[in-house]
C-alpha cells in the first residue's frame, strides 16, 4: 500500500538527488537490410530504423510525464555495421554512417550506436575496411557512436586489431580537433563486449538478439550517496546492505519503465542495466560514494575495494528488481562524465593506473580519459591491451574510450559539454611499447583453472 | 488505475480547491487526501482515480505543472505504479 514516507522519499530521489532513467535503448536487426548494393543497404537501413523507432522518442516523453521520471536520453543500437559493409566490397562504409545519422535525425533520438566490427579472433570481410572508416564516419556523423571488439575471455586478444585501434583513435581525435576531439569520445575499443548493452558508446545489437527489443539503463549515484551519507558510522557490511536497498528501488523503476515502453511500443522487452552511471552534474557522482565511504579523495589507497563493494552490492540489490538483467550492469567510472572523477584527476590524486586497477573491479573500463595529443598511437595501443588483459582473465567485460587531446599537454582540459563532461589532460609513461605492438599476431586464450 | 498528486510549498488561500477544481474538470475522482501545515509550509499528497479520465493523463499532468508555477509550489502528478514498484516486492 501506498504510504506518504514513500512518496516523498521517491519524489526526493527525482527531485533533489538526480535520481533517473539514463537511457531506453531500441535494439534493431539489420540483418534483413544486407544488400550488394551499398546505397540500397542504406535506404533498407534508413527505412528498417525509422519503422521500428519512430514512436521511440514520443512514447519516452509519455512515460516521462506518467512516472513523473526524467528519461535522459532516447537510443538506438543497431547489428554491427561491419557485417552488412561486408556485402559490399571496396565501398566506402561512411555511406552507412550517413544513412543511420538520418535516421537519428528523423526518429529525433540523442545517439545510434553499432558502427561496430566484432575482431577478437580475426578480421572478415568487412570489418578492416569499416574499423579504417571509424574516424570519417564519427567527423561526418554527429550521433552515430562506434566499438570495436579486439578480445574475449574464449578467443584472446587480436593484437593486429589492438595496433590498428591505436592509429585509429589517435586519427579520430585528430579529424575532430576542432571540436575537442569528440569523435574519440563516440569510439569504444571492447574486450568481451555484451550484445544487449544500452550504454553509448559502446552500444549494438547483437546477433543472437531478436529482431527488435527495448533496453533500460538505469542511473542514481546520488541516491546511493545521499542514503549512505545517512549513516556516517555504520560498518562496512552495513553500507553494502544499504546499497543494496537502494540499488533495488533505482531498478525496479528501469523495469516498470521498460515494461511499459515494450507494452506501448510493441516491442519485446530485453533487459535493465543494473548500472551506475554518473553525469557531470553536482550530487550524480560515483566518486562521491566512495568518498562517503571514507576515502578523502576517489583515488587515493582504498578505492579499489570500496568500489569493489560498491559494484557487488548494487548488483545483488538490482538483480531481484528486475525480470531480466543484462548490459553492462554495475557502476561505471567516466572519469570526465563524474565531477568527483574530474576533481581526484586534476588533483593528481586519481591516475591512469589507478583506473587500471578500478575497471578490474567494477563495470567497464578505462573511460573517458583524456590523454595527451602527442601521445603515440602503439601506445594507445598498449593501453588498450593491457585493459584487454584486465577483462580477458577475469572473465569480464572491458573497454577502453580514451581522448587524445591533439594540440593540448597535461594540465590542459578538453570541453564536450552535456552528459560527457570535461576532462583534464592526464599524465601517461614516456617509456614506448612500440616493439610490443609491433609484432602483431595473437595473445591466446587463458586457462580456466588453475586460477590464481 | 490512479495516480498520485503531491503538493509542497508556501501556505496559500485556495491550494486544495484549485488542485481539486482541476481533478474535476479532467473527470479524476479524489479518493483520498492528507494534508499538513506545519508553520506555513503546506504539504499535500491526494489520491485520485483516473480510470474515467476525460482527457489524456500528460494533459493533467501539464495543468498540474502550469498551475505550481502559477502558485509558486512544487506539485508533481504521478501514476501510483512507479511507488508500488518501487516500495514493494
Amino acid at each position: 500500500m501506498l504510504n506518504v514516507y514513500n512518496i516523498l522519499e521517491t519524489i526526493r530521489m527525482i527531485q533533489d538527488e538526480c535520481l533517473d532513467i539514463r537511457t531506453i535503448t531500441m535494439g534493431i536487426s539489420l540483418l534483413d537490410c544486407i544488400d550488394t548494393d551499398i546505397d540500397k543497404a542504406c535506404e533498407k537501413v534508413y527505412n528498417k530504423i525509422v519503422k521500428c523507432a519512430k514512436n521511440l522518442v514520443p512514447v519516452g516523453q509519455q512515460i516521462e510525464k506518467e512516472y513523473g521520471i526524467p528519461i535522459i536520453n532516447k537510443r538506438i543500437s543497431v547489428t554491427p555495421i561491419a557485417m552488412l559493409a561486408a556485402a559490399c566490397p571496396g565501398e566506402n562504409p561512411v555511406k552507412f554512417a550517413k544513412a543511420l545519422q538520418r535516421a537519428a535525425d528523423t526518429c529525433g533520438v540523442n545517439f545510434i550506436g553499432g558502427y561496430s566490427a566484432l575482431v577478437h579472433k580475426g578480421f572478415s570481410a568487412g570489418d578492416e575496411a569499416l574499423i579504417r572508416s571509424i574516424p570519417e564516419a564519427l567527423a561526418v556523423t554527429e550521433n552515430i557512436c562506434s566499438s570495436v571488439n579486439i578480445g574475449s575471455t574464449k578467443s584472446g586478444i587480436n593484437m593486429d586489431a589492438v595496433k590498428l585501434m591505436g592509429q585509429i583513435v589517435k586519427e579520430t581525435a585528430e579529424k575532430t580537433a576542432d571540436r575537442d576531439c569528440i569523435g574519440a569520445a563516440k569510439l569504444v575499443v571492447f574486450c568481451n563486449a555484451v550484445e544487449d548493452n544500452p550504454f553509448m558508446a559502446g552500444a549494438f545489437h547483437g546477433v543472437g538478439e531478436p529482431d527488435c527489443e527495448i533496453h533500460v539503463g538505469v542511473s542514481g549515484p546520488g541516491v546511493v550517496r545521499a542514503a549512505l551519507s545517512k549513516y556516517p558510522d555504520a560498518s562496512i557490511n552495513e553500507l553494502a546492505d544499504i546499497i543494496k536497498k537502494t540499488a533495488f528501488k533505482i531498478t525496479r523503476m528501469g523495469q516498470l519503465v521498460g515494461a511499459r515502453a515494450s507494452e506501448l511500443l510493441g516491442v519485446p522487452f530485453g533487459i535493465v542495466d543494473l548500472s551506475l552511471a554518473p553525469t557531470p552534474a553536482i550530487g550524480d557522482s560515483v566518486a562521491h560514494i566512495l568518498e562517503e565511504m571514507g576515502l578523502e579523495m576517489c583515488g587515493t589507497h582504498g578505492t579499489t575495494a570500496c568500489l569493489a563493494m560498491l559494484n557487488d552490492a548494487v548488483k545483488k540489490g538490482g538483480v531481484m528488481a528486475s525480470s531480466t538483467v543484462g548490459g553492462l550492469s554495475g557502476a561505471f567510472i567516466p572519469v570526465s562524465e563524474d565531477a568527483g572523477m574530474i576533481d581526484a584527476a586534476v588533483a593528481g590524486v586519481l591516475s591512469l593506473e589507478k583506473l587500471e586497477a578500478m575497471t578490474a573491479v567494477c563495470s567497464v573500463g578505462l573511460d573517458m580519459i583524456v590523454v595527451p595529443g602527442d601521445i603515440a598511437p602503439e601506445t594507445i595501443s598498449a593501453i588498450i591491451a593491457d585493459e584487454a588483459a584486465i577483462g580477458m582473465v577475469n572473465t569480464k567485460t572491458t573497454a577502453v574510450r580514451l581522448i587524445p587531446a591533439i594540440g593540448k599537454k597535461e594540465g590542459e582540459t578538453l570541453e564536450f559539454g552535456g552528459l560527457l563532461g570535461s576532462g583534464p589532460v592526464m599524465p601517461i609513461r614516456d617509456k614506448s611499447a612500440a616493439k610490443f605492438i609491433n609484432r602483431g599476431g595473437r595473445i591466446p586464450a587463458p586457462m580456466h583453472s588453475l586460477k590464481n | 488505475m490512479r495516480a498520485v498528486i503531491t503538493v509542497i510549498g508556501k501556505d496559500n488561500v485556495g491550494i486544495l480547491h484549485k488542485v481539486s477544481g482541476i481533478c474535476a474538470e479532467m473527470g479524476a475522482n479524489v479518493i483520498e487526501v492528507t494534508q499538513s501545515v506545519l508553520q506555513d509550509m503546506f504539504a499535500m499528497i491526494m489520491l485520485v482515480d483516473i480510470t474515467g479520465l476525460s482527457g489524456d493523463f500528460s494533459e493533467m499532468v501539464d495543468k498540474m505543472t502550469a498551475l505550481g508555477n502559477d502558485l509558486g509550489l512544487s506539485i508533481h502528478t504521478m501514476h501510483e505504479d512507479i511507488f508500488n514498484s518501487m516500495h514493494n516486492i
